[in-house]
């Protein structure tokens, strides 16, 4: 069943007659003619989880916003970032209209009259055909004052990023909209009580949002039947590594994973196998072949030890190394830290470090140890998740995959004609051993 | 970003690579800079309000420091200190502010940089798939050229066209090490960007999207016809293309620049029927010409 993919390559779609001759903005018309009560209600009932990453209940968040006359805003989080995931480019490049449609119901829901959308600004494509879909939709009138002929008013702002991957992090794009460098804040207050601006702030994905219509057309009830009980409806997927046709998927959750990296996304090249690969981006730890059963749904994951984050599988066959790809994770996080707490800002540079010792020859197996305990001593401790998005994939690359990197250890430090072992001085002992290699 | 694009010097300014100011020491005795006098620091006119505009849609001026930011670099290539005081005295706002925010995000400047960027994704999905060496490829190929940028940069986004690149904006992939000549030719030539590998081009993977037929390899680059459908009414397109569902917009000042060249695109498409190989000089002819 299609949702949000239904028919996306539509030519024209991205214009307003098109998307309205298929339907488009009945669904505001409907929720327009129930209370914002009712549509919440049909949020709730659906159960609809957050597809940003942290698949929080959508419903849940709108109901924490204080209800009142302060200024609110909803932000519509469109910075998609994270390593492997490119679900919103997709939508918001084929179907603007569906995501405006999705943030002006979700506003109404919740009594918001200023909204933005927080795109990346790599997305310039995107950002063109959206700025021109809201256009359209202002002087159709689906936005501005008294919308159809409601009370709701709203206003909608897009409002392009400069390239930082921290700023999909909530209250780092908060920073980022004011103006700032995007640097997270302490939570709490959480963004829902004090956030942009210091008003409350519903802040939700692309494609979260992108449901909204989907579900008000459906009834809450009715779209919690798709997927599995407690992830529910349809998500987006996007496959990319070692797999004959990277795409987007627009799986039911609750699918074995092996039909979607296999079925849809046409499995690893002739004559190569699936080393492991990442279930839901390159935060979430990695799996391995042998996980290939389980459910694609957001607790399976979890019971998996991993997670469904943003929904961007990346597959890795076995003529790869571990290595390298444990060096471009660590290489990511180092560059992407914002540098405000500690763990985070020393925890990647000095992992990439040692993971770049192995490469050098100068590693011993004591090193990944080490590394193991620098992956728990960031998790938890810093103001937002980033450190411990490369703290969970590193981590669970050491463990799962510990006699290869530690054979990858001994062969670098043969290739290096390196010295004994107990020549090496382990890290931290003596700085100038710590590795050359200047981080950026 | 890595550093390797941004630290080239770029000897295309009158007194070297070296802008006076950025690579000196801060003088401490000095005061710190303030709010420049808008009546001192004159800013090209189109550059003001744009800025004034984009502060006009937010509650606070501050928030319009990105995109400030993003129209003075378009207008002066980066963000430089001239630059920088410009957008500071509009928005009434320290140069030191805006520099902490200019540095903060990868595509701003704060160094002069040729005006052409070529991005190469070297993430992960990319990387599996050669990108690695691609960048080392177009390093090479653009090595002394000074109007192209070559900088590597983390996840653009477009895992399903790995490995690509963003060259000014528009996403190309998938890429092999051929195309880092080719993209260079493109640049040079004034012509779009290895057309037949844009990402607009590009259809959706997911097999139950399209009714029809799903054809999953990039279109062609002989025998393909790049028409974009923009603009398209309620009937759609009657024929079967290599899949673009998205219209680009102009603005007016991009349709002054280029008008759209419909009666060579007829003829084009005449001579598509009759001949594919004179259709394609054709095409490129014609985009010349609208240029």
């Amino acid at each position: 069943m299609k949702l949000l993919l239904d028919r996306i390559d539509e030519p024209g779609l991205n214009t307003l007659p098109v998307y309205e001759r298929r339907g488009g903005y009945q669904s505001l018309r409907k929720a327009l003619d129930m209370t914002p009560e009712e549509v919440l209600s049909n949020i709730m009932d659906a159960g609809v989880r957050g597809r940003g990453g942290a698949g929080f209940p959508m419903g849940r968040k709108i109901s924490f916003l204080p209800h009142g006359d302060m200024d609110k805003y909803l932000v519509c989080n469109a910075d998609e970032s994270e390593p492997g995931t490119f679900k919103d480019r997709e939508i918001m490049q084929k179907n603007p209209h569906m995501l405006i449609e999705g943030i002006v119901i979700a506003s109404y829901a919740a009594g918001i009259s200023r909204t933005f959308i927080y795109i990346r600004g790599e997305y310039a494509m995107q950002a063109d055909i959206l700025e021109a879909a809201i256009a359209e939709a202002e002087a159709a009138g689906y936005i501005g004052e008294r919308i159809l002929g409601s009370d709701h008013t709203m206003s909608l702002v897009l409002h392009r990023g400069a390239g930082a991957y921290i700023c999909g992090e909530e209250t780092g794009l908060l920073d980022s909209l004011e103006g700032k460098r995007g640097n997270p804040r302490l939570k709490p207050p959480f963004p829902a009580i004090e956030g942009l601006y210091h008003g409350p702030t519903l802040i939700n994905n692309v494609e979260t949002l992108a449901t909204v219509p989907a579900i008000i057309r459906m009834g809450g009830k009715e779209y919690a039947e798709l997927g599995t009980e407690t992830s529910t409806g349809t998500k987006v997927v996007s496959v990319s590594g070692d797999v004959q046709r990277p795409g987007n998927y627009e799986i039911e959750l609750g699918i074995p994973s092996r039909e979607l990296i296999y079925g849809l996304a046409g499995g690893p090249f002739p004559g190569r196998e699936i080393k492991f690969w990442f279930p839901g981006g390159s935060s979430s730890p990695v799996l391995t072949k042998d996980d290939l059963d389980i459910p694609y749904d957001f607790d399976s994951m979890a019971k998996a030890g991993s997670m469904l984050g943003s929904g961007a599988v990346i597959v890795i066959d076995d003529t790869h190394r571990v290595l390298d790809v444990a060096l471009k994770v660590a290489k990511f996080y180092a560059h992407e830290s914002c540098g405000k707490c500690v763990p985070c800002r020393e925890g990647t540079n000095w992992t990439l470090k040692m993971l770049q010792r192995i490469e050098s020859g100068e590693a011993t197996p004591m090193d990944l140890d080490i590394m193991a305990s620098v992956q728990e001593q960031i998790i938890g401790n810093c103001l937002c998740v980033l450190g411990d998005a490369m703290a969970m994939p590193i981590g669970s690359m050491v463990e799962k995959f510990r006699s290869e990197l530690e054979a990858e250890i001994e062969a670098a430090r043969e290739r290096a004609e390196g010295a004994e072992l107990d020549d090496v001085i382990p890290i931290g002992v003596a700085d100038e051993h710590a590795g050359p290699f200047p981080v950026h | 970003m890595s550093a390797t694009g941004r630290r080239r010097p770029v000897p295309r300014f009158g007194h070297g690579s070296r802008v006076p100011g950025w690579d000196d020491a801060v003088d401490l005795t000095k005061p710190p800079a303030t709010v420049p006098d808008p009546a001192l620091t004159p800013v090209p006119p189109g550059l003001k309000e744009e800025i004034e505009a984009a502060m006009a849609k937010y509650p606070d001026r501050r928030s319009a420091a990105i995109p400030a930011l993003h129209a003075a670099q378009e207008v002066y290539g980066w963000c430089s200190p001239e630059a920088i005081d410009q957008v500071a005295s509009v928005m009434q706002l320290t140069p030191a502010y805006l520099t902490s925010v200019a540095t903060f995000y990868d595509m701003f400047s704060t160094v002069p940089k040729p005006r052409n960027d070529v991005y190469v994704c070297t993430n992960i999905s990319c990387s599996l798939l050669g990108a690695d060496e691609f960048f080392e490829a177009m390093l090479a190929a653009a090595e002394g050229d000074l109007d192209v940028n070559v900088q590597s940069f983390e996840c653009l986004g477009a895992c399903d066209i790995a490995p690509m690149a963003s060259v000014n904006g528009e996403y190309v992939g998938p890429l092999d090490v051929d195309d880092a000549e080719r993209i260079l030719e493109d640049l040079h030539g004034g012509r779009p960007v290895l057309e037949h590998k844009q990402l607009r081009y590009r259809r959706s993977a997911d097999p139950g999207v399209p009714e029809e037929e799903t054809d999953f390899s990039s279109p062609d680059r002989e025998t393909t016809e790049m028409t974009d459908t923009a603009g398209l009414g309620p009937e759609g397109d009657t024929e079967d293309r290599p899949g673009p569902t998205a219209a680009i917009e102009m603005t007016t000042a991009q349709l002054e620049e280029h008008p759209e060249p419909e009666k060579a695109t007829d003829e084009e498409e005449h001579a598509a029927t009759q001949d594919p190989g004179e259709a394609e000089g054709g095409s490129s002819r014609a985009m010349e010409e609208g240029q």
